[in-house]
């Protein structure tokens, strides 16, 4: 609303939010930088929660025969492991990334909607915290992560726990698709003069593909759940088999969402490695164009490849075909990013910091993942593997060995950008060490016990089976990788104190978010550069080195424009006043107007406990606070 | 060039890189997203078409065992009307744009073409006639046997129908406030894109009642 705002009244005072201290200044905050640090902690929260989930499940399935917990709250360790870990920690890690580098790389001040990033993030802890609190009551979800209805209807799960799933989900979608329109045009529209698509950092370019992934797929998800929550709260018939409904409606709904959700939560850890693997090789990446046309086109085939998750459920030898198909294909451009990234290390000078190691180690067990996926794609051998440990190996090979990795070596690279310290590299080598060896201890005997049969989702086993031994070793694996997540937390805790001081540029790196101070100063960037290559540092500092090398040509300045100037390093340290920038005021709506919508879905909970006429009270009074502060926040000036 | 940036920082004609105005480029991103939504609810309710075990369907009339008789249940003539209502208020939302990004100029200053507070008024209420029909529709669905608990037809119909009801609310809404503001302190060519963005909207959700309209009424 701001650009319409006849004369702006510019507040030095309230302007200068830089150095602001005080829960309150975090809660009102609208700087891109502070919510991306939100997202940080609250997601590694919910990934360490996240990760004693599976703790728990690995202690239970440690030996046969055990019984640390009951088989009901198995299913809900399962169900909310899972959900968590999707939801909660991988996806808001790479939110943390989107919101805290997007502006910086394309060169910009903020997104474009700051007041709307905060509440996509307020939405996201509330509604987060609504679907995590239930399993100290022990009524979380418990119908796996991906609720398959009619399991999830009224009949076959009465109680709160799907409801809470159903609810929270709803709030988590509106949380990404509220980002995700941010994110979008923040990127089409805010770029630094001469910023050209095709010279976007990687990272960028994939939260780019990721964010029109989010617009397309979670409308899906919202049909199936608002159909499974019509059919829970007020009768529908939507997955009522006996009214004649198909008992496919929702495995399809869901997964035509859920398989572009995977894209969701890779693609951001691709774009991340992009951005190491060039910086510690002191090479442009290899093939940029392709590795950004691979990215397109895994985004695109990704919508086309969800049935492969149904192979099972006998959808006839055509369908089985397509897809078969499909998902065969998408293993190409996936293929081609990795032999990119090996390409862009050959004949670098390649210093093995922590970053890299985890990059490297994104490389290698994201590959064994990516085979076992080509596996899965052909139906018979599907048939073989689905619902056993096997695929349980495969998509953590994908999720911890490709996601994890990738975010927790982008956490490394940009530690120093965001605190202004680096991590220390000692404990970061043995975190790695550790990390890796415990992933490939949990999860690689899985396939072993997977092909012996080992089903997925039960909550203890018979011995003599042949699966002791592995379930021991994938225990043990997970001990160890808890200890190594200490190992990282202490790091990070640690570091952000007592950290060696880093300079702008801390590793060397070519694009624009490492010309501005460390921590960057609330208005990013004092001057807006103009942009002329795609590694414009390393054109500014090694002039001699890049001429010549095929990372698209710097060009001419030709854009004149009165606030952009060419792309230098930023010291000076002034505030947003000094320089006169307008900054966008602190302000508590977005919050506001996250808890009523989080208070409307939860309103509703009360239906069931007979209580109708108090869940529409809380559901029509938190709908009108919401219109209330909806109505207030547009009203009132951004900056 | 330090200077040149501190000398104007209430220049409030913020740099984008397309030149359109953000809110635009949000509009049409969450346009694209809505169309997975309503894909979403008309492809289930083309799924579940013919697939209801107990009446009333859409357009066969259906003997209950007990020998009650249930007529095909849409109303084609009625709906065309609410149909020509809402089409007539895309109309009018152009006429709405043109008048607030012209307001000046020869041809619309002081002219019934240039009273952009009739032309969002009108929409407004096309819109909500529009919803009248539909309240009407949906009463005497439920008069003549047709819940949304009867079968898989009338579930998925009120819950696509339904949704898209909700949309021209909210759009009925947006345009109320903007005739507030109109009245208030008028809406300048500068404001224009607040117009536009609800006219966007609004467009969608006539597009998608096209749909509709012509998937769930039109085609037996």
């Amino acid at each position: 609303m701001a650009t319409t705002a006849a004369t702006p009244t510019f507040a030095p005072k309230e302007a200068a939010s830089y150095g602001q201290t005080g829960i309150w200044s975090w809660i009102t905050t609208v700087d891109h930088k502070r919510i991306g640090a939100l997202y940080l902690y609250t997601a590694l929260f919910f990934f360490m929660f996240g990760g004693l989930e599976a703790g728990v499940i690995r202690w239970q399935l440690a030996q046969p025969n055990q019984h640390i917990v009951s088989a009901e709250f198995y299913n809900q360790l399962f169900t909310m492991h899972g959900t968590t870990m999707i939801f909660l920690a991988v996806m808001p890690l790479s939110a943390a990334f989107f919101n805290f580098l997007i502006p910086l790389q394309i060169g910009a001040r903020d997104v474009a909607f700051p007041r709307l990033n905060a509440f996509s993030y307020w939405i996201y802890v509330l509604g987060g915290i609504f679907m995590t609190l239930p399993i100290f009551f022990n009524s979380a979800p418990n119908g796996g992560w991906f609720g398959y209805a009619p399991l999830t209807t009224l009949p076959f799960s009465s109680g709160l726990n799907i409801d809470f799933w159903v609810m929270g989900l709803q709030i988590l979608g509106i949380s990404s698709l509220a980002a995700a329109f941010n994110f979008i045009t923040t990127i089409i529209n805010m770029r630094a003069p001469g910023m050209t698509l095709m010279r976007m950092p990687v990272f960028t370019w994939m939260s780019f593909v990721v964010q029109f992934l989010l617009i397309l797929a979670f409308p899906v998800i919202t049909i199936a759940l608002v159909f499974l929550l019509f059919d829970r709260f007020f009768g529908t018939n939507f997955y009522e088999i006996a009214a004649g409904a198909d008992p496919l409606l929702w495995q399809h709904l869901f997964w035509v969402f859920g398989h572009p959700e995977v894209y969701i939560l890779i693609l951001p850890a691709f774009g991340l490695v992009s951005e190491i693997l060039p910086t510690f090789s002191r090479k442009p990446l290899f093939g940029y164009n392709v590795v950004i046309y691979s990215g397109i086109m895994i985004g695109f085939l990704g919508f086309g490849v969800w049935a492969h998750h149904m192979f099972a459920v006998g959808m006839g030898a055509t369908a089985d075909t397509i897809f078969a198909l499909t998902t065969m294909l998408i293993g190409i451009p996936t293929g081609v990013k990795i032999f990119n990234w090996i390409a862009t290390m050959w004949g670098g000078q390649i210093r093995f910091a922590t970053p890299m190691k985890f990059a490297i180690g994104l490389i290698s067990l994201f590959t064994i993942g990516g085979i076992s996926g080509v596996m899965h794609s052909s139906p018979p051998a599907d048939l073989q593997q689905t619902d056993t440990y096997f695929v349980v190996a495969h998509f953590h090979y994908v999720l911890f060995g490709g996601s994890i990795m990738g975010i927790l070596g982008g956490i490394y690279f940009y530690f120093p950008k965001i605190t202004g310290r680096y991590m220390s590299e000692k404990l970061g080598t043995w975190h790695f060490w550790s990390t890796f060896v415990a992933m490939n201890l949990t999860f690689f005997p899985m396939h072993l016990s997977g092909m012996l049969g080992m089903p997925r989702r039960i909550y203890t086993y018979d011995a003599g089976q042949g699966w002791d031994t592995f379930n021991m070793i994938s225990s043990v694996g997970t001990l160890l990788l808890i200890l190594s997540t200490l190992i990282f937390v202490i790091n990070f805790l640690k570091s952000r104190k007592h950290g060696e001081v880093a300079p702008n540029d801390a590793w060397g790196a070519g694009t624009l978010e490492w010309s501005i101070p460390s921590p960057p100063p609330d208005y990013n960037f004092a001057e807006i550069p103009v942009v002329t290559s795609r590694y414009p540092l390393w054109d500014l500092k090694h002039p001699d080195r890049t001429a010549g090398i095929a990372h698209s040509a710097p060009d001419v300045m030709t854009i004149t424009d009165a606030h952009a100037v060419p792309v230098h390093e930023e010291t000076a340290r002034k505030t947003a006043a000094e320089l006169g920038i307008p900054m966008p005021f602190n302000t508590v709506k977005p919050a506001i107007a996250a808890l009523a919508i989080v208070m409307m879905f939860g309103g509703l909970l009360f239906t069931h406990k007979g209580q109708f006429a108090l869940a529409m009270t809380i559901t029509i009074g938190s709908a009108c606070l919401f219109v209330g502060t909806l109505y207030a926040w547009l009203t009132s000036p951004l900056e | 060039m330090a200077s040149a940036v501190a000398h104007e920082p209430h220049e409030h004609t913020h740099y984008t890189t397309t030149g359109l105005d953000n809110r635009k480029v949000a509009i049409w991103a969450f346009i694209g997203s809505e169309c997975m939504l309503f894909a979403s609810l008309i492809s289930t309710y083309l799924i579940y078409k013919g697939k209801s075990i107990v009446g009333p369907f859409p357009h066969e009339a259906w003997t209950a065992p007990d020998g009650h008789v249930f007529k095909a249940i849409l109303n084609i003539p009625v709906t065309s009307q609410s149909t020509f209502v809402l089409l007539m208020s895309s109309l009018v939302m152009v006429l709405a744009l043109a008048a607030v990004e012209n307001r000046g100029k020869p041809g619309y200053a002081g002219t019934l073409l240039g009273n952009s507070k009739l032309w969002l008024g009108a929409t407004a209420a096309l819109g909500a006639t529009f919803l009248g029909y539909q309240a009407f529709e949906f009463t005497s669905f439920v008069h003549e046997g047709l819940t949304i608990h009867t079968n898989l037809f009338g579930s998925s119909f009120f819950t696509l129908t339904g949704f898209h009801g909700a949309h021209v609310t909210a759009g009925v809404l947006w345009l109320l406030t903007l005739l507030s503001i109109d009245i208030k302190r008028g809406l300048t060519p500068k404001d224009a894109i607040l117009v536009d963005i609800c006219a966007l909207y609004w467009h969608f959700v006539d597009v998608v009642w096209i749909a509709i309209f012509t998937l769930v009424y039109l085609i037996k």
